[in-house]
């Protein structure tokens, strides 16, 4: 038997793994790939709870179709503005993406 | 430990490496075949929960089309997939302590919110309930006293993202 802190964990840990690749990195797909990373965790999370907790309604796991819908269209956004910033700034590295500070 | 459990920490274990390569490495190609492995792992944890619809979901969605699509990103931006500078911006320090904190924050607060002596493990369902499920989800998405307007708003929502990314990779007409 898993207890069902293990799935949390791993949720947790996939999470702060995704986590650290949105603050670290410098590409911008890198950290589109790095938020996809905490939505599957968050999602982890969800069907655990589903299953763990309330297996009789399908809250959780009609949460998680969502949470891939969204997912979804956020990768056609990002990656089309990250193909739009390239083809106008010729580099897609997020720190020097600065026109909009003062 | 039982077999179970020796499968759920291999899983586990798989998908994590995967996603370090992902936030690590230097080939972006390289990273985003580790996302697919990442994205495998965790709809192995999906079947381990006995959610098989969202398993097949997450591979049709997330290996099928949004790797698919980062891959054509990274070709799109080719360049970039060769580069010799380091793969972090000024923080990697930071990031990490502050990632590390946040593990340790979550951790403590499931060890004592839902501590493993308490919920052992899955409750025993009829494997008729969990057939059923995909059954009651399908219901639920176009229940009126369900998640209709969700399920609504997401189409359009889709719709949107879909015309919106088109819209805005689209090439200027002056650009020769």
């Amino acid at each position: 038997m898993i207890p069902l802190s293990w799935y949390l964990i791993v949720a947790a840990l996939l999470f702060c793994v995704g986590l650290y690749g949105v603050m670290a990195r410098r590409n911008a797909v890198a950290i589109l790939m790095s938020v996809e990373l905490m939505l599957n965790a968050v999602n982890i999370n969800l069907v655990a709870f589903w299953r763990y907790l309330n297996p009789e309604r399908p809250i959780g796991i009609s949460w998680a179709v969502f949470v891939l819908a969204v997912a979804a269209a956020e990768a056609a956004i990002g990656l089309a503005l990250v193909i739009a910033v390239f083809r106008t700034r010729d580099s897609v590295v997020a720190e020097k993406l600065d026109s909009l500070k003062l | 430990m039982t077999i179970q459990q020796f499968v759920f920490l291999l899983i586990s274990a798989f998908t994590l490496v995967a996603a370090i390569v992902v936030v690590t490495d230097r080939n972006l190609f390289r990273a985003a075949l580790a996302l697919i492995g990442s994205f495998l792992g965790v709809a192995g944890l999906y079947v381990m929960l006995e959610a098989g619809f969202l398993a097949a979901a997450q591979i049709l969605v997330y290996v099928g089309a949004i790797a698919i699509l980062l891959i054509f990103a990274i070709m799109l931006t080719r360049r970039l997939m060769q580069t010799h500078e380091s793969p972090f911006n000024s923080q990697p320090l930071w990031g990490f302590v502050a990632s590390v904190l946040a593990a340790g924050l979550l951790i403590a607060v499931i060890i004592q919110t839902w501590p493993s002596s308490e919920y052992t493990g899955m409750p025993a369902v009829s494997g008729e309930q969990i057939r059923g499920s995909v059954d009651d989800l399908g219901s639920i998405l176009v229940n009126v006293d369900g998640l209709v307007l969700p399920f609504e708003i997401a189409s359009v929502l889709l719709l949107a993202a879909l015309v919106g990314a088109i819209v805005i990779a689209w090439p200027e007409k002056d650009e020769s």
